[in-house]
């Protein structure tokens, strides 16, 4: 392999990320992906906005209403977010705990297309007779009762994504579990990488009731079943259990990595290590496991009785104490250090007092009584926008910024940076801080018009004032994206001069190989230890030798294409003649590739070690 | 100085008018509590919310603090502090105690909000309602008084009323933000809480409190709403004589009044009953009664209660209320069969 620096054709350029197996190549695929879906949920809702900007408006129905609202949810969490965070996970966790790769490249890349294609498919439905319209939470006797092909797209699309993200999941864990640097143990690594973990657990454990809850409806829509059909005996908040169930631990699979984010971050920018290092960990996995104990909160008003009730309000109180004391460590972290006020600390710092404002109001949901007032209305749009935005987006962001040099080999700018942070922010707290009241004062959520003399006709136009503000931001971002790509100024290892973690000791873009040799650990911040002991950079742990690499593979596509293909037969099963034939051709492709996979032999291939030789290492050799 | 008085006034004024704005509506909103129910949940969220601004205050001074004393100035490289046990303690126990604090309350009144016994007892004059939610309108049965009526609840105020909750097509949620929080009508069982309605509150929002539904149930969730008439109990005794005094449908008193009513017997008391008789089981009850619709306050529960407004209803039901289930069950209406038919019903009173 001496085509490291080759240059490549458009054509090929695509063909080798249509067969990648590179961690960091999925994460850019990840990131585009993403990326292209925050967009399209970004534009579903302005559309949101724009409706309920004035009392009884009909810029858009009240059936396309609900299907934008049911699309914009579904696409952000499920299509952007996630994929986003996975993108970073991707591109930064294998750096972080110093390995060459994930512990099973080809099913990384399975991931990811299965993610894709399960995103497609969901979105097409926009073109093929009307997207879903039952909320992203889909209820069960709303979507039972739902007309056309909307609900189908959401059942099929997020099984087939959620397929994806579960094996990214497993992916991850297997990767931290077995494949750490040597001296790399478990406490000393870095917290992006600790929360990628947890996280990972969480998707292993919470995917799982969700493709439960998504067959059994898949079932009841498509093939006659009656879990969910109360005419028959079924049961629709057996439903309800089985999406929060997995929909409340979603909700830290979200938070968490962006946890992990700002806790570089603090640490990088105030030039500090992580105060209180081993509590932080102990509370992201308290955190996580908490976060399967508190599904119910979101089914206080379902009707479960005062026991259940009074048991889930003290359980999700508990939840504020670990994150309390995450948000005071973090505080600390810069308390004595030396900060510098780079665009990701922007979104670092403005974090705290957005989340915390998510946080507080997440306790006050808590308290079940009062929930009765909060629940489905605006009070809980507010809520858990400043969660979800305040916390995840920033985080979004705010890795976008900083680990970009390392992905990308060259810095966003700065200046554009900050002006998209000054627009998202403050557009940010005008969109949703008034929402708060707007619930206070009765407005339902999910409403797709207001009657005039309620009160509500200020409020809502400042909230769609705000929404301006945000889009005006993202564009900035895109043009700084294009601007700095284009000038490609080219950057070092270390390009934040004040990085810490094994990812900054190696070349940004890192080679395909990640480590020439693999680093030896001695402790928190390996490379911040190496700086201050005077060294330049890592102490190897391992002499120059081959490196096995994996095979690039088109076989990840396909499995996933299959699938996608197969989908549509179900959707149309007993209506269209070709609905079978056409399940059977996607099974066979899906079945097929992966005997293809099972039956080829494919060992990879090594690098040599005289290719790794650089002028310096043939300098000390001879 | 007198204009600088002045100016004070006029500045004290718009303050406070903006702090009644911050309240909401009388009728409508959860921060003007009009009964036991919504007081309880108001106490708990100012409780909630006097212990979070602490919480907000303490993270903003130090946040404050940072920014201004800790910026990078020179290259000096801070002291790597591993953490601190006694604060990490600090602010572990602090955050449990006011937990704790919040804990009491919300425990002992969720259990008090969940009280019902007095409803499921033999031999109780206590009143219920039951309350069954179909798309996009609402149906209310006094089992007890053995009347039906929809869209607009009457009730008597400075009482218990107990509800009985169950939904018959989709899920929804019934929700008077000022009364008292909601509580979801579920399609496979009933759920079941009470409210009171505060006699003083309600005059104050006017006698007529503002409902929603809160569940999400299709198009026009955003319409679903009802309206709710609280009275003192002798006024509600009356009301409820006068209402089991229509014992079959009333006679229509002028010749146009009877055009319509006939129009009405031919293709409308299929669905629409004018008898608030409740004999029939609540599943066969397929659109609100109309028993008393000339003493509605909305027309279909969203538009003002006049000729026009319900004949423009009749004329096309999908433009006000999109998804709803009464478009295309009747013929179209001429001109003069739409007046005829918006007298009859405008004349179907049961208090003269």
């Amino acid at each position: 392999m001496s085509t490291l620096t080759q240059k490549k054709g458009f054509g090929a350029t695509i063909w080798d990320f249509l067969t990648t197996v590179d961690h960091k190549k999925i994460a850019i695929l990840y990131l585009l992906a993403g990326g292209f879906f925050f967009i399209v949920g970004g534009i579903e809702a302005v559309l949101i906005r724009m409706q309920l900007a004035v009392p009884n408006n009909d810029f858009v129905s009240a059936g396309t209403f609900n299907e934008i609202i049911t699309m914009h949810g579904t696409t952000m969490i499920f299509l952007a977010a996630m994929p986003i965070l996975l993108g970073f996970m991707n591109a930064v966790m294998p750096l972080q705990i110093g390995a060459r790769d994930v512990a099973f490249p080809f099913v990384n890349a399975l991931g990811f297309w299965l993610f894709f294609f399960g995103g497609v498919f969901l979105n097409l439905s926009w073109f093929l007779g009307g997207a879903p319209d039952a909320g992203w939470t889909s209820y069960a006797s709303l979507a039972i009762h739902s007309k056309g092909h909307g609900v189908d797209f959401y059942v099929l699309g997020l099984q087939i994504s959620g397929l994806g993200t579960l094996i990214g999941g497993i992916n991850f864990l297997v990767t931290i579990i077995n494949m750490r640097a040597p001296g790399m143990t478990y406490m000393r690594m870095p917290l992006f990488s600790w929360t990628t973990f947890v996280a990972s657990a969480l998707i292993l454990f919470a995917f799982p009731p969700l493709t439960v809850g998504l067959t059994l409806m898949m079932f009841d829509r498509m093939f006659g079943s009656n879990f969910f059909v109360v005419a028959n005996g079924g049961n629709t908040v057996i439903w309800e259990h089985l999406f929060w169930i997995f929909g409340h631990p979603e909700v830290y699979i979200l938070i968490l990595p962006a946890f992990g984010i700002f806790s570089e971050i603090f640490s990088t920018f105030s030039r500090k290590r992580l105060f209180g290092y081993s509590s932080m960990v102990f509370a992201t996995v308290l955190i996580g496991f908490l976060g399967f104990m508190v599904w119910a909160h979101h089914m206080f008003t379902t009707g479960l009785g005062p026991v259940a009730n009074a048991i889930f309000a003290v359980a999700t109180m508990a939840i504020a104490v670990p994150t309390g004391i995450k948000i005071f460590n973090w505080l600390f972290t810069m308390w004595g250090g030396s900060v510098k006020f780079t665009t990701p600390m922007y979104w670092a710092f403005a974090f705290i007092p957005s989340f915390v404002m998510g946080g507080v109001t997440g306790v006050m949901l808590g308290t079940a009584p009062a929930d009765y007032q909060y629940h489905d209305s605006y009070f809980v749009v507010a809520h858990f926008h400043y969660v979800i935005v305040g916390g995840v987006v920033f985080g979004i962001f705010a890795a976008t910024h900083y680990w970009w040099p390392k992905m990308f080999g060259t810095m966003l700018n700065e200046t554009l940076g900050k002006i998209t942070f000054w627009l998202f922010f403050v557009g940010f707290h005008l969109t949703f801080f008034i929402q708060h009241f707007l619930g206070l004062w009765g407005m339902p959520r999910r409403v797709f018009t207001f009657l005039p003399g309620q009160g509500y006709e200020t409020s809502n136009m400042i909230s769609s004032i705000g929404a301006l503000f945000m889009s005006l931001g993202v564009i900035v971002l895109l043009i700084n994206v294009v601007m700095t790509s284009v000038k490609n100024v080219k950057v070092g290892n270390d390009p934040w001069e004040d990085g810490r973690t094994l990812e900054w000791t190696i070349p940004s873009p890192p080679p395909f190989y990640n480590f020439k040799q693999l680093p030896l650990v001695r402790g928190l911040d390996p490379l911040w230890l190496e700086k201050t002991a005077g060294k330049k950079g890592m102490t190897p742990a391992e002499p120059l030798g081959d490196i096995h690499m994996p095979n690039s593979s088109f076989i990840p596509f396909m499995i996933s294409f299959g699938l996608f293909f197969a989908a549509f037969g179900v959707l149309y099963n007993g209506e269209k003649s070709w609905a079978v034939p056409v399940i059977i051709i996607g099974l066979l492709i899906t079945f097929g590739s992966m005997l293809v996979r099972s039956v080829k032999d494919d060992h990879g291939f090594h690098i040599h070690k005289e290719e790794l030789m650089d002028e310096n290492d043939k300098g000390v050799k001879a | 100085m007198k204009r600088f008085a002045k100016w004070r006034l006029i500045s004290l004024f718009a303050i406070l008018a903006l702090v009644l704005s911050g309240c909401g509506e009388p009728f409508l909103s959860t921060l003007q509590p009009a009964g036991e129910a919504a007081e309880i949940q108001y106490d708990l969220m100012k409780l909630s919310t006097y212990i979070m601004v602490g919480v907000i205050l303490v993270v903003f001074i130090i946040f404050v603090i940072v920014f201004f004393r800790f910026r990078r100035k020179d290259d000096r490289i801070p002291k790597q502090v591993e953490g601190s046990h006694k604060l990490e303690i600090i602010w572990t126990v602090i955050p449990i105690l006011l937990l704790l604090l919040l804990a009491v309350p919300t425990v002992s009144a969720t259990f008090k909000l969940a009280d019902v016994k007095e409803m499921d007892k033999e031999k109780s004059d206590a009143l219920v309602i039951k309350v069954r939610s179909h798309l996009y309108w609402w149906d209310f049965e006094y089992p007890k008084q053995k009347i039906v009526t929809g869209q607009d609840l009457v009730v008597p105020t400075n009482e218990k009323v107990y509800f009985d909750l169950k939904s018959l097509d989709v899920k929804h949620s019934f929700w008077i933000p000022a009364v008292g929080g909601k509580l979801d009508t579920n399609t496979e069982n009933v759920n079941k809480f009470w409210l009171v309605f505060d006699e003083e509150k309600a005059n104050e929002a006017g006698n007529l409190f503002y409902g929603k539904c809160a569940e999400l149930c299709g198009p026009s969730h955003a319409l679903m709403d009802f309206k709710v008439k609280a009275m003192p109990r002798a006024e509600f005794d009356a009301w409820v004589k006068d209402m089991q005094a229509v014992k079959e449908p009333k006679k229509a008193k002028t010749d146009l009044a009877a055009q319509g009513q006939e129009l009405f017997n031919q293709s409308c008391i299929g669905c629409h009953a004018v008898t608030p008789s409740n004999q029939m089981p609540d599943t066969a009850r397929m659109a609100p009664n109309l028993t008393n619709f000339g003493e509605r306050s909305r027309v279909a529960g969203i538009l003002d209660h006049n000729k026009e407004e319900l004949k423009n209803w009749l004329r096309d039901p999908e433009k006000y209320k999109p998804g709803n289930l009464m478009t295309d069950k009747y013929p179209k209406y001429d001109e003069q069969q739409l007046e005829a038919l918006a007298e009859y019903l405008m004349g179907l009173k049961v208090q003269e």
